[in-house]
């Protein structure tokens, strides 16, 4: 049965990528897309709940499936849906019909690399699928062709297969410890690692960690190493920019917290937790400095995505029941909110024909029902009541007082203020702002644009109302899989 | 365990391998032509596949001939002549504008070296293999790795960073010919092959760049900033 489930949702974006190969036709490639995000997504959802019976391995050990991937695999689910769905009217807009095809390919197998990397059980085929969705996404990034798109995936491409190489280092330094104790050959699955973790040597096990960490944390876009991301995700068509920020950053955060669970499991390893913690606070900071002074409006979301790294970095260093629970949260309500984010943003673009936030005035008159939604989600993603993210941040925190980094909780509610009054104080220009009025707007985005933000944005307001028990055991079971020491 | 009982012969030909693919990264460091760093680039990967033969006959590791094999194959011939088309189709054959002139990244080359012996030498004595090959290698695998970083961030010449990139990966896979020797055949297999995928898309984008920002240095690429 799941392995099943496993195979359909592998099978559905694969088979779209040869369909739009093969029929060369735009309206076509766009819905065979859509019909595998929704079978993949129709796939992944019964996942958490069969991963509740304990991991499961496929093929030779090769494939797992635990409860943390399971969760990460449906956050990307769900965004590979909204994001195909929202693609279908917004990509039109772009007048680009003859590369369509090609562009829902590469779309499909993004999302296939992606589903692919929290399955990956051996650690260094992990590390190959992180790398690979790195190759996929730059041609989605460059897709438009434009100076800086082009700009944005070479910069994209250098900084981030330079990144991952130091957690290919990394991930040398833990198989060479490993063999050190087990002898040259073994299984390098995270398990077993977990379990050697304890007799490998301390230095050894927390210089590898530190590579590990800066390595998947260039991917996950934690400051420093963030360079990459504003660019990238403001370059691209919005249908990607929401991939790369909703789905793509969880897949290589799951990778930093699987590593984490390894060095917890060797004891009285404080360092690897500390700066993971520093590494999110400084996240925080970064992206409070830029979003305050931020012109560009997907820059603005970009920098946003820095941010909530950053909290799940925080949540995930905090630890205990208490911040994986957050942390996990926050991960599926961060999913949902950024692309309700980048589908406004991408049809405030598309309809004002701009990117600076300067041009773009008066955006309930024009845009009513867009206007109102994407106002709804700049509220959730600052992390205010009743949405989702209010909860996850408040229990993150509360993980973080109790816990020995508390100084990095309170630095994190003092940068949220000022996240928050930095991002609505741009919203309120754009809605409320004095400029040059009324224009004709330069494209009509229809209702393909518009239903994704629904989709998205009820369930957020549902979450924030109603943390279900269910899940708060589930997220237990997580966090006991991945070994924490309950609060 | 391989490293800690080697013959003296076996050990000092490692050594010598494994220092003359650094020097090699030297020369990419102290030269400004792009044709000069894909000579010492497919040099060094001969070296490389080299060491895989020595491991292979002195460890005991039948399945490292295979990879000095794809090493050859790849990174000894494919990649080199990939690259090689993308600088004929360029028309650029050396860096203009170098931030650091190549003697002042000889002298920094060489800190970093001494850096990483220092890092190398300490976490050896943690694992008491203190004066073993191990040392050195750990030693090589940082330096080029920090060599490779030096030049991606010194040179702007689009060949010049797929370069460093490879470089980095090249001391990666060295130092794991040496360390651990018996890391799956899979992982190694699918890593040789991902590096040719990298180079295919690094190629596609460098005619990007050519035909859209209109030049190939990263220097011109500074739109997108704040």
């Amino acid at each position: 049965m799941t392995a099943l489930l496993l195979l359909i949702m592998m099978l559905a974006p694969a088979a779209a990528m040869l369909g739009c190969l093969l029929s060369r036709r735009a309206r076509f490639s766009a819905y065979i897309n859509l019909v595998a995000a929704a079978v993949a997504f129709a796939a992944a959802v019964p996942l958490p709940l069969l991963s509740l019976r304990g991991p499961r391995f496929y093929l030779n050990q090769y494939i797992i499936l635990d409860s943390a991937g399971a969760w990460v695999l449906l956050c990307t689910a769900v965004v590979y849906l909204l994001a195909s769905i929202y693609a279908v009217g917004y990509m039109r807009l772009l007048n680009e019909d003859e590369r369509l095809h090609r562009f829902y390919a590469l779309f499909a197998g993004f999302a296939l690399t992606m589903l692919a990397g929290p399955l990956m059980n051996n650690i260094g085929v992990y590390w190959i699928a992180i790398e690979l969705t790195t190759l996929v996404s730059t041609f989605l990034v460059g897709f438009e062709l434009g100076k800086e798109s082009v700009e944005a995936a070479w910069k994209y491409i250098i900084v981030v297969s330079a990144g991952i190489s130091l957690a290919l280092l990394g991930t040398v330094l833990f198989y060479w410890g490993g063999s050190l104790v087990l002898g040259p050959t073994y299984d390098f699955t995270w398990s077993v690692l977990r379990e050697v973790a304890p007799r490998i040597n301390s230095t050894l096990l927390v210089m590898a960690f530190l590579l590990v960490l800066v390595g998947y944390g260039t991917k996950a876009g934690l400051a420093p190493m963030h360079t990459w991301l504003p660019d990238a995700h403001s370059e691209g068509p919005a249908p990607v920019s929401a991939m790369l920020s909703g789905a793509l950053l969880n897949t290589a955060m799951l990778g930093i917290v699987r590593f984490l669970s390894v060095t917890d499991a060797a004891h009285h390893m404080v360092l690897p937790r500390t700066v993971l913690v520093a590494f999110g606070a400084f996240s925080l900071l970064v992206a409070a400095l830029f979003i305050v002074r931020q012109e560009g409006v997907k820059r603005l979301m970009a920098y946003s995505s820095v941010e909530h790294m950053g909290v799940l970095a925080l949540g995930f260093g905090f630890g205990g029941t208490l911040g994986v629970a957050g942390a996990l949260y926050h991960m599926f309500n961060h999913s949902l909110n950024k692309s309700l984010m980048f589908f406004g943003a991408g049809n405030a673009m598309r309809s004002f024909g701009t990117k600076e936030i300067g041009a773009i005035r008066g955006v309930l008159r024009h845009l009513p029902v867009t206007g109102a939604l994407w106002l709804a989600g700049a509220i959730a993603i600052t992390g205010a009541p009743p949405f989702g993210l209010f909860l996850s941040e408040l229990s993150i925190l509360r993980a973080g007082v109790a816990g020995n980094n508390a100084w990095a909780a309170w630095l994190m509610v003092l940068l949220l203020i000022v996240i928050f009054i930095g991002f609505l104080n741009h919203f309120r220009r754009m809605y409320f702002g004095d400029g040059p009025g009324t224009r004709e707007l330069r494209a009509r985005c229809g209702g393909w644009c518009v239903a994704p933000m629904w989709l998205a944005l009820i369930p957020l307001l549902l979450l924030g109302l109603w943390w279900p028990q269910w899940l708060l055991h589930y997220f237990e079971h997580v966090s006991v899989q991945l070994g924490e020491n309950t609060l | 365990m391989l490293i800690t009982h080697l013959s003296p012969l076996a050990a000092s030909l490692f050594s010598l391998l494994a220092i003359a693919s650094l020097l090699l990264a030297f020369v990419m460091l102290g030269s400004r032509w792009l044709l000069d760093y894909l000579l010492a680039f497919t040099v060094e990967s001969w070296v490389i596949a080299a060491l895989s033969v020595a491991v292979a006959y002195y460890g005991g590791y039948p399945e490292l001939y295979l990879i000095a094999i794809l090493t050859i194959l790849f990174r000894g011939m494919l990649l080199p002549y990939l690259i090689l088309r993308i600088i004929r189709r360029l028309n650029v054959d050396r860096e203009l504008h170098m931030t650091l002139q190549p003697s002042s990244s000889l002298v920094v080359g060489a800190l970093l070296v001494i850096f990483a012996f220092v890092v190398a030498s300490h976490l050896g004595g943690q694992l008491g293999l203190a004066g073993t090959i191990a040392v050195l290698a750990l030693t090589v695998m940082l330096s080029m790795k920090l060599i490779g970083f030096l030049m991606l961030s010194v040179r702007s010449e689009a060949i010049s960073q797929i370069l460093g990139l490879l470089v980095l990966e090249n001391g990666i896979f060295l130092g794991s010919q040496i360390l651990v020797p018996g890391m799956p055949l899979l992982i190694e297999l699918v890593i040789l092959f991902d590096l040719l995928v990298v180079v295919v898309s690094f190629g596609i984008l460098v005619r990007y760049l050519l035909a859209h920002v209109g030049s190939t240095s990263s220097r011109d690429l500074q739109r997108l900033v704040g």
